[in-house]
């Protein structure tokens, strides 16, 4: 901190080195496992089978991510985890667009258009973001099933969205409240009526609270395995299952560098959106907590 | 005909009862003040009458139509909220022409009503601006100017001036009040402040706990209180209460102030000003209710110079303000304020002999704190 004022003595010196020495340990600590998987997944057969699990790879080869991509097999099939990462991507995207706008709206309604009641539906609501899983797995498949999108990718969105609108009703309600109610009236008396007034007036400032949800919802989504592996067909398998299958499949030797390129494909995007917008998912959390 | 009328308006939040019969009618280009302290209804009084908050019972007429169960869109009336309430995400310019936008006014008169809006409040200058850009006053400005642009039936000011600094907001006090000259509109305006009530309404309605205690003009307000609260209300510094004995003075009457260690103080009452009710009240006790500015030094000018009832007190304390001098001095068992001309020169401890005009001096009921006389 550049506001602090100390001397710097030798031992002042000294006690900051330590500091900076633990939290370097502790860094690197957290970043091994990831550095171990990508070293593995491109190595040779080989050299896994001769060198320990530190070694730095010899002769770096993308062919076991060519291979998990579109040759491994997962199950019965051989034709790479390539097709359940689409497959993944088209459950992902609509969920998480579909349950951001519901719970947008929903947060929206709950705090700028209260009625009798409310409370009461945002309580229940908040609910819903403590039932376990594995409490609904029966009921949900009796309804899809019912519906007749069982084992069917609109299934699975249809699963997710119900379980997502809790959280993004919460996030959305919880930023919503901070925005002042006058505005919400101003706009009322200018003549606009309530999508109007979402879409010009709190839609537009809701920015970092749209990078929560979407961040929140796209990453639980990825990585859900139950939903995934309890409601979808071999053809419309997320790819979690998928390189749960892959790596389980027990024909001949274990590819390792296969199973670490394959756990890295599926763990890329949800990588990735952290990069790329994790600056604004800390900014959206704490957006409101202080007065700016 | 009457540019807005409130009949018999309640409003009760559960068993809470905000507003209790409140009724009000103002002409076309009044400006009506609805004043008193937090939590006395003036703000659900104007939220009732923009159809933010729907009325218990009671009718709400504008320009003669019945807007009780209309929507506040339907109801041709803008607002300046405390807050100001600029949307955020949009240019000045946008902020301004948005109520038009949603009243399908085509785009060549919208362009056209936010450059005279903006003319009139000189903020030509600032309209591509987003408000987070702006300084207080100017935000004030705009959020006028949105209401402006629309050119509505009623204006509605919620506190516009009480996030401004001192200064600013005697100045933006000035330009509403010319505004409201040069515009003729309609507007009825909430305050806290006694201050901005007195200098800008035609007429001021002093509210407590949901009723509406008096209705007049600044003068009648200020000058006839109903009754101790608003007497107490209005004015800077307040009105000074003095408890007294009403007595009987060969014919007239008199008040008696019991002084603690000295002799009982005695103000004769003027004979113009005797009324009814005074013979009821014989050798009870009364409240005498004096302003500030009723002391006066020796010397000075009074109303009827019969009536100024000559008093030698020690000063207490002595606060000069610039413009005048507030004196503390005892009176009875009470410490009072006198506002005398800056030019007087006592210290504090001194005695000095100031006149009470009692001309202007009002009784109230001592249990009920209604105005007597």
């Amino acid at each position: 901190m550049a506001n602090v004022i100390r001397r710097q003595t030798p031992a002042a010196r000294l006690g900051r080195g330590l500091l900076y020495g633990v939290l370097i340990l502790a860094a690197l600590f957290y970043i091994l496992p990831l550095v171990v998987m990508l070293m593995t997944s491109v190595k040779p057969l080989s050299e896994i089978s001769a060198g320990t699990l530190l070694s730095l790879p010899q002769n770096p080869t993308l062919e076991p991510w060519a291979k998990a991509w579109g040759e491994a097999c997962t199950g019965m099939r051989c034709d790479g985890i390539g097709g359940y990462f689409w497959n993944s991507f088209a459950i992902v995207i609509p969920a998480v667009l579909i349950s951001t706008t519901i719970g947008a709206l929903n947060g929206y309604a709950l705090t700028k258009w209260r009625f009798k009641g409310s409370e009461l539906v945002f309580a229940l609501m908040l609910f819903g973001c403590f039932i376990p899983f594995q409490v609904v797995l029966l009921p949900m498949a009796q309804t899809l099933g019912w519906l007749g999108i069982s084992s069917s990718r609109a299934g699975l969105i249809l699963v997710h969205v119900v379980f997502g609108i809790a959280f993004t009703t919460l996030f959305f309600r919880n930023f919503y409240v901070g925005i002042p109610n006058e505005l919400v009236s101003a706009a009322k008396l200018d003549g606009a009526g309530f999508f109007r007034i979402f879409w010009r007036i709190l839609l537009p400032v809701s920015a970092p609270i749209i990078v929560v949800s979407v961040i929140w919802q796209f990453t639980q989504i990825w990585n859900d395995f139950l939903f995934g592996v309890a409601f979808s067909a071999h053809n419309t398998q997320p790819v979690t299952v998928a390189l749960n299958n892959l790596v389980n499949t027990s024909t001949g030797v274990r590819e390792y560098n296969v199973d670490m390129a394959a756990a890295m494909i599926a763990a890329l995007p949800t990588l990735v959106v952290y990069v790329l917008a994790g600056k604004y998912f800390v900014r959206g959390l704490t957006a409101g907590s202080v007065k700016g | 005909m009457a540019a807005l009328e409130i009949h018999n308006v309640r409003k009760e939040f559960g068993s809470e009862r905000v507003l209790k019969d409140v009724s009000i009618s103002i002409d076309s280009g009044e400006f009506l003040i609805l004043v008193g302290p937090s939590g006395c209804g003036k703000s659900t009084l104007m939220n009732a009458i923009a159809g933010l908050e729907p009325v218990t019972s009671g009718n709400i007429y504008i320009d003669g139509e019945d807007v009780t169960w209309r929507t506040p869109a339907d109801r041709d009336i803008a607002m300046v909220f405390q807050s100001y309430a600029l949307y955020p995400s949009m240019t000045v310019r946008q902020n301004i022409s948005f109520g038009l936008e949603m009243r399908k006014v085509p785009k060549a008169e919208r362009t056209a009503a936010v450059e005279r809006v903006a003319d009139l409040l000189q903020i030509t200058h600032l309209l591509e601006r987003k408000p987070a850009q702006l300084s207080g006053g100017q935000r004030q400005r705009v959020a006028m100017g949105r209401a402006l642009a629309r050119e509505p039936k009623v204006y509605l000011f919620d506190e516009p001036l009480s996030n401004l600094d001192a200064k600013l907001r005697v100045d933006m006090r000035t330009e509403i009040k010319k505004l409201h000259q040069r515009l003729g509109t309609t507007i009825v305006y909430v305050t806290h402040d006694q201050v901005e009530a007195m200098t800008l309404a035609d007429c001021i309605a002093v509210m407590r706990d949901g009723n509406i205690l008096q209705l007049g003009t600044p003068d009648e307000v200020y000058n006839n209180p109903v009754d101790m609260f608003v007497a107490g209300f209005m004015g800077s510094p307040s009105m000074n209460f003095i408890r007294a004995t009403l007595e009987d003075n060969s014919g007239g009457y008199q008040l008696r102030i019991a002084t603690p260690g000295e002799e009982d103080l005695i103000l004769p009452w003027p004979q113009e000003r005797v009324a009814a009710a005074l013979a009821e009240r014989l050798n009870q006790p009364v409240i005498l209710g004096l302003r500030p500015e009723h002391f006066s030094e020796e010397d000075e000018r009074l109303t009827s110079q019969a009536e100024g009832t000559l008093l030698s007190t020690k000063v207490a304390v002595v606060e000069p303000t610039g413009a005048d001098i507030l004196l503390r001095l005892p009176l009875g068992e009470h410490e009072v304020t006198a506002r005398v001309g800056p030019k007087c020169a006592v210290a504090a401890g001194e005695r000095l002999a100031l006149r009470i005009d009692m001309g202007r001096a009002i009784l109230f009921d001592s249990e009920s704190e209604q105005r007597i006389a």
